[in-house]
């Protein structure tokens, strides 16, 4: 009988320890299956931040290292300039990248680190329980905000693939979403796409992956990904940003 | 091999190009950006690394990203930079990453000022991070022995798969002497079948440090606890100044207060008074057995510890000497530099 | 025997590369050197000096408070410093910069107008060399053609500033060399 669907070679048989309806199992699935098709999983070392997604490394089946919280980038640089032979990607959240690791994603895009950075912005702290983040919406409940995000107390939320595509450096800034099948099917594009530039020595490429957390959402997960739809692509909207050769800034190309 | 006047902090620099170490990651901070003017021109000569990042943070978890992927790497810093690389050091340190960081002092606490001190001492010698961990705390008195503590700490963080510092005054870093590089003292780095390398031909490598099962964690904590009993038992380094008259008065000092120390009792030697001096070249391990023994010797009436700092490597002579003999202490801070007349005066004081 | 020479003056008037310089005569001639600089807020354009120590003897303290030796090339240097040098020292002032002299008896003190001599050589940078060269003849911290012969290897790239350099400290040394031996003062004056 011939098999037509299995796991990746680059995901391990380990139970998954994510929620139901979360999309972090949908976006390992997405960059295991890049791994395996561009062959790079035998040369991958794979950085995991801390978040819901720190135990990223018992689902991949590369090499990983665990980051410090927000510092993936700086690892990624370290390991990539004394091993520019391996293919490097961190996996990050929107607390470690947009907040305590602010610094550190800015620093390795400007300089144009050779590394794949899929960053998944739920709009919510998940690992400590549904705190806000930089990216929580306007009005968005969180707890450390119950009454809903206020801009004028703590500001907008940040839009990470717009600032990084501001810079000159990057080779491919990307936001995409894993919440319908065809925004997956556009997701696994982008990321492909990073991970080939990446192979092709190209410099630094970063996917942000819009993603449902129903158990911080307070939702089902159908309504999750209502909520996600209405609420989070308005203000985060789809599309490449970036691309090898294109000088221009922050602006918006064309939809996947 | 004929020698070189060179800075301190140049020194390093060349000294771990010699123990082959091919990266380096750092953020400008004086007394001891020389090192890393040093190496940007330094390590393309030899293919190696050279990046200045963007913050001590970044550096620091560079440093732990390349020594993880296998390589020989090396950081320099000096006080309020190390206090920012604190949070990869306990990282490294839990890693258990081979990693080697400089430490060239600098008067604290806050922004301070950027001449001399030794208030790091606690810092580097007690953990500085959060958690269990020590590091090992080598402390040069001179720009040769920073030379070959730097390669030193090389295999020793190998040996150990530890964090090691090379802790230095800012005069260290700042002042030249005449240095010789010897050849062929460090080994290339040896395998490191713990590395992430990419994962062909063997199942997958994890460098972590989170361990959520208290039962694991306390194994890891317990396996580094041995470590460090090892290290204590094998690697104390201390020299011995004049302690062969068994004086009644003996100092301890480190680093440069030491040669000022050694000065005052050369001075006080020719006008017939012996006094002795210990010498810890590794602060972490401590030469606790040397101490006790001294305390312990009849002759010795009193104990008189000299640093650049309100006091701490005190409380570690303390504790070795348990008390058995009066210590004194002696220290200047903000940057002052104790004078070798002045700590005469303080032994004759002693003494009367 | 341990001698000891702080050199004070202007950021900029090369304070910094002649205590190198006498540095690397001391370690030539085989002898134990160090050389520590002042550094701080002043390296950015202030007062800068250094002090170089040469002994037969591994050397102790790198703090010298007292010299035996002091070059100063500018006024606030001189008031500094000059009562800080040891009796039986040598002073070596700058009076092209500095128009007063040190009222001490004890300490072998030389007005060498440096800037002029170096203006007169041909650029004013090689001034602190005069005064090198002056010192080097007054005192013996290192013998003169070792001084020479350091000059020459180090600006051995850049002939031009080499002549200029060795016939900086022969005018140095000359001025030093024309006037008479010190005398200190009888112990029981």
């Amino acid at each position: 009988m011939e098999v037509i669907f299995k796991r990746p070679e680059a995901l391990t048989a380990t139970p998954t320890h994510y929620c139901p309806g979360c999309s972090h199992g949908i976006i390992h699935r997405l960059v295991a299956e890049t791994l395996d098709e561009l062959g790079l999983r035998e040369r991958a070392v794979g950085v995991a931040p801390v978040g819901c997604s720190v135990l990223a490394y018992n689902y991949f089946n590369c090499d990983f290292q665990e980051a410090a919280h927000g510092r993936a980038p700086a690892f990624a640089t370290g390991i990539k300039r004394v091993r520019p032979d391996l293919i490097v990607f961190t996996y990050q959240g929107d607390g470690d990248l947009a907040s305590i690791g602010m610094a550190e994603i800015v620093h390795a895009a400007n300089r144009g680190e050779k590394f794949t950075t899929i960053f998944v912005n739920n709009a919510v702290y998940g690992m400590t329980g549904g705190q806000m983040a930089p990216t929580t919406l306007s009005e968005q409940v969180t707890t450390t905000c119950p009454m809903g995000r206020d801009t004028s107390d703590v500001g907008h939320p940040i839009r990470v693939a717009e600032l990084l595509a501001s810079l000159e450096t990057p080779a491919y800034v990307a936001r995409v979403s894993a919440h319908r099948p065809h925004d997956i099917v556009a997701a696994r594009r982008a990321i492909r796409k990073a991970f080939q530039y990446q192979a092709e020595g190209l410099c630094f490429s970063l996917v942000e992956v819009l993603a449902t957390c129903p158990t911080n959402w307070g939702k089902t997960s159908s309504d999750a990904v209502e909520w996600l739809e209405k609420n989070m692509i308005p203000y985060f909207p789809l599309g490449e940003l970036k691309t090898p050769g294109d000088d221009s800034v922050a602006g918006l190309t064309e939809g996947l | 091999m004929a020698k070189r006047l060179m800075k301190g902090a140049e020194a390093i620099g060349e000294a771990a190009i010699r123990a082959h170490c091919r990266a380096y990651f750092c953020y400008p901070i004086t007394p001891q950006t020389e090192v890393a003017e040093y190496l940007v021109r330094r390590m393309p000569e030899v293919d190696g690394v050279f990046l200045q990042a963007e913050s001590e943070l970044a550096a620091s978890n560079m440093l732990f990203g390349a020594a993880a992927a296998g390589a020989r790497v090396f950081t320099s810093s000096s006080s309020p930079g190390i206090a920012l690389m604190s949070e990869a050091i306990s990282y490294i340190a839990a890693a258990e990453l081979p990693t080697v960081f400089v430490n060239i002092m600098r008067c604290g606490p806050g922004l301070g000022g950027i001449l001399p001190a030794q208030g790091d001492y606690l810092n580097a010698t007690k953990g500085g991070g959060h958690g269990d961990y020590h590091c090992i705390v080598l402390a040069p008195a001179s720009v040769q022995e920073a030379v070959d503590l730097t390669m030193s700490a090389f295999e020793l963080a190998e040996t150990y798969r530890t964090p090691v510092f090379v802790l230095g005054d800012g005069l260290i870093g700042q002042m030249m002497e005449p240095v010789e590089f010897k050849e062929g003292v460090v080994n290339p780095p040896p395998e490191r079948p713990w590395a992430t390398t990419g994962c062909k031909d063997r199942d997958p490598n994890l460098v972590k440090t989170l361990f959520l099962d208290p039962a694991a964690l306390e194994v890891h904590n317990r396996k580094l606890a041995a470590k460090y009993r090892e290290i204590r038992a094998n690697e104390v380094r201390f020299e011995r100044y004049n302690m062969d008259s068994r004086p009644e008065t003996v100092m301890v000092a480190y680093g440069t207060v030491a040669r000022i120390c050694k000065t005052a009792i050369d001075f006080l030697k020719e006008k017939g008074h012996e006094v002795g001096l210990v010498r810890p070249i590794t602060l972490y391990p401590f030469p606790h057995e040397e101490l006790l023994a001294i305390a312990r010797d009849e002759a010795t009436r009193n104990v008189l510890v000299v640093e650049m700092s309100n006091g701490q490597m005190l409380e570690d002579v303390e504790r070795a000497t348990r008390f058995l003999k009066p210590i004194s202490f002696f220290g200047r801070q903000g940057g002052i530099v104790p004078a070798p007349e002045e700590v005469v005066r303080e032994l004759e004081l002693l003494a009367s | 025997m341990q001698d000891e020479c702080k050199f004070a003056g202007f950021g900029g008037q090369g304070i910094m590369t002649v205590g190198r310089l006498l540095a690397l005569a001391g370690l030539q001639a085989e002898r134990e050197v160090i050389w520590i600089p002042s550094y701080g807020p002043e390296m950015r354009g202030g007062t800068a000096y250094c002090t170089v120590v040469i002994s037969g003897l591994p050397i102790g303290s790198p703090i010298i408070n007292t010299p035996g030796s002091l070059v100063a090339m500018n006024r606030p240097s001189l008031e500094k410093f000059a009562p800080t040098v040891r009796p039986g020292g040598v002073i070596i002032i700058n009076s092209s910069l500095i128009p007063v002299s040190v009222p001490r008896d004890d300490v072998d003190v030389l007005e060498v107008p440096c800037n002029q001599i170096a203006l007169e050589i041909g650029s004013v940078r090689s001034a602190s060399m005069v005064a090198l060269g002056a010192l080097a003849a007054r005192s013996a911290i290192v013998p003169f053609e070792t001084l020479c012969e350091v000059i020459e290897s180090e600006f051995k790239r850049k002939a031009e500033v080499a002549r200029m350099n060795l016939a900086a400290l022969e005018r140095g040394a000359e001025v030093a060399r024309e006037k008479p031996r010190f005398e200190p003062p009888a112990a029981d004056a």
